[in-house]
């Protein structure tokens, strides 16, 4: 119960209540490879996909495990208690507009690749433009985008580590040991039970959220009162520092056009990301992700009411100093559950977000797993892989793909972790045309779509790096905050000024713009020339394929009764 | 798994897409919520408050029911006209 965590030693019931989650997890982890048993894990679509038979109800679970992350535990909380509305709240539209999108694309995604085989949207951009390049620069950016996006996961351990008192203290290794032996664990049943390892935990992850958001709601409108939350985020986000307001608790006019195009700019590249593909071709059918598109919500409301905690703990004054001694806006939400609950309840509180980034940070190292093998080792290096080969392959590969987010996160700076997201988010939305376009029309010339993507890329990247902000840390010296500057860093926003003008949007979309006229300009030059345009695997009848004929819904459950006779469904 | 689970499905009668006026029906349901939330000047504001939240935080919430409820239509308009093409 003591406001301030630092320096105040390890908490032994916080740290027990985490244990012991932690030793139930992994053990339902190696279980998981017995789950809905198939005949053998030796394929991607066992391993990779857990052999895409998951109804309504699983889907759902596995759906809001993957999609709803550190990023929201942590990220979004810290960016409302660090600077309000625009860098935090966005993620409330950004997580409603989301599901009327799935709704319309992807059950047309998952009816082609269940046709075809696809296990990756790589795969389905070389059936339908006949291009290994352009599927080769799809998988590239999925693996490229996801990194980041794992990392963030890690920053979400790492607070809760911090706040528990473990690490922050020491020599590098000492200091990280925790987080690298949490994530060992979590490569090794992964390696060995695939996308049901996650699938399983999922529900232990939820209910766990769920409980703790209720009862910490529960408790800020008994003994808190939202009026004087909203009061104190009101003032502290109108407070003059240096010449300008610490942060927007209402967006101002200037900032509408941040606040709407993060928002679509996010919901647009969050069905990009390879992780998302992954856990909707797991789906048994259009309908279970059709009918998740309207339950899935719940999960928008939960973030919703984690956002507002950023502001509870401006609220209830919160001190966000680590273990280092160092001001850092990801401990607010941790530190606030240290506050108000009970150890034993902050405990269960801590192995909700600690378990919460370990299950989609095993679903996208799945994801980059299957790019990798499928549109590259299978593509480039070894094109007569067997599926036993393939599995063999990604398991290996998402050993690598983890091991490469550590070094991400022990080598890149922390202090704003929703830009890890939203720089993930600059490269995956420039997919968007090869993908989702390419579920409905063919028109885009498969050059041009490779001309305007890289062109996109070089943009986003540029002008993502070229944003930069003071690199300052506050310090506690004698109980008084002092902040020293060292110099500037780059990638300090996601946001800069649309061309021509001085209003700022979300990087990701004018780099989606440019990437759009590039294309278009480019598909037109190319028709006029007569470039070939390769051939079309697909067919018109692929993208609407479990309806509406009764006839083929009848077989498509037959196609899968022969699959896996044995296999125990649950109701849908 | 086979390579391909096309040519074991065949030969199946091909699905046809739904009618246009239900694809547009559904479309509207689904466009709606989008346009209310890109419409940030409508509700980027603090009055009138509800229960201690501002104007800009309860109106987002309620779109969290509201979204729900459009795409929910969206589905019942669909899985009925999928019903009634099999009569």
């Amino acid at each position: 119960m003591s406001a301030m965590a630092a320096n105040s030693g390890v908490n032994g019931v916080e740290l027990g209540v985490v244990l012991f989650f932690f030793i139930l997890v992994t053990a339902g982890g190696f279980f998981a490879v017995r789950w809905r048993r198939a005949d053998s894990m030796q394929s991607l679509d066992e391993w990779g996909l857990g052999g895409r038979g998951f109804g309504t109800f699983i889907t759902y679970f596995l759906l809001g495990g993957d999609l709803y992350t550190a990023y929201t535990f942590i990220a979004v909380p810290a960016a409302m208690f660090a600077t309000g509305a625009v860098s935090g709240f966005f993620a409330v539209p950004y997580t409603i507009i989301v599901y009327p999108i799935i709704f319309i694309f992807m059950p047309r995604l998952w009816s082609v690749s269940h046709r075809h085989g696809y296990v990756t949207p790589a795969d389905f951009v070389r059936g339908r433009y006949d291009s290994r390049i352009l599927a080769l620069a799809v998988a590239v950016t999925g693996i490229i985008a996801t990194m980041p996006y794992i990392a963030l996961q890690l920053v979400g351990i790492q607070a809760v580590l911090d706040t528990m008192g473990i690490g922050g203290s020491g020599n590098t290794f000492v200091k990280d040991l925790p987080l690298i032996v949490a994530f060992a664990v979590l490569a090794a049943y992964t390696y060995s039970s695939g996308l049901r390892a996650p699938a399983l935990i999922a529900f232990v992850k939820d209910g766990l959220i769920y409980l703790v958001i209720i009862v910490a709601i529960v408790y800020v409108a008994v003994k808190i009162g939202f009026g004087g939350v909203f009061d104190s985020a009101q003032t502290k986000m109108n407070t003059v520092k240096n010449g300008k307001p610490t942060g927007s608790f209402v967006p101002p006019s200037s900032l509408y056009w941040a606040y709407g195009t993060l928002a679509f700019g996010s919901a647009l590249a969050l069905f990009m990301y390879p992780h998302s593909v992954t856990a909707v071709l797991s789906g048994r059918s259009r309908n279970v992700i059709r009918r998740n598109a309207v339950i899935l919500p719940t999960y928008s409301l939960m973030l919703g009411l984690l956002a507002l905690l950023g502001f509870v703990a401006i609220h209830e004054k919160t001190s966000v100093f680590g273990q280092d001694g160092k001001a850092n806006p990801q401990l607010a939400v941790p530190h606030l559950f240290d506050q108000i609950f009970p150890d034993w309840f902050a405990g269960v509180a801590f192995a909700a977000i600690a378990i919460g980034a370990l299950v989609p940070a095993a679903i996208m190292s799945i994801a980059a797993a299957n790019l990798f093998t499928r549109n590259i080792y299978r593509e480039f290096l070894r094109p007569h892989a067997t599926p036993a080969h393939e599995a063999r392959v990604a398991k290996i590969t998402s050993l690598v793909v983890k091991f490469g987010a550590l070094l991400f996160v022990l080598g890149m700076d922390r202090q704003n972790a929703i830009n890890l997201q939203l720089l993930g988010g600059v490269w995956i939305l420039q997919t968007l045309l090869a993908i989702v376009v390419g579920l409905y029309t063919r028109w885009f010339h498969r050059w041009a779509l490779l001309a305007g993507w890289a062109v996109a890329m070089v943009y986003g990247t540029v002008t993502a790096y070229r944003q930069t902000v003071p690199n300052a840390s506050t310090r506690l010296v004698d109980g008084k905050p002092v902040t020293t500057v060292h110099g500037m860093r780059h990638f300090g926003t996601s946001l800069a000024d649309f061309p021509g003008t001085t209003t700022k949007v979300y990087i990701a979309v004018t780099a989606l713009l440019l990437n759009i006229a590039v294309a278009v300009v480019l598909t037109l030059v190319f028709r006029l020339i007569k470039a070939p345009a390769g051939t079309d695997a697909t067919q018109p009848g692929d993208y609407y394929s479990d309806a509406p004929s009764k006839g083929v819904i009848v077989a498509a459950e037959d196609v899968i009764a022969a699959d896996a006779p044995e296999r125990t469904r649950a109701p849908d | 798994m086979p390579s391909d689970p096309v040519e074991r499905r065949t030969p199946l009668p091909e699905p046809r897409p739904l009618p246009v006026g239900v694809m547009v029906l559904a479309g509207l349901l689904l466009a709606i919520p989008l346009a209310a939330l890109a419409l940030v000047p409508t509700y980027a504001k603090k009055d009138p408050h509800l229960w201690g939240f501002p104007f800009f935080y309860w109106y987002q919430f309620l779109w969290v029911f509201l979204a729900s409820g459009f795409t929910w239509a969206a589905y019942v308009v669909i899985a009925r006209a999928r019903r009634g093409s099999e009569r």
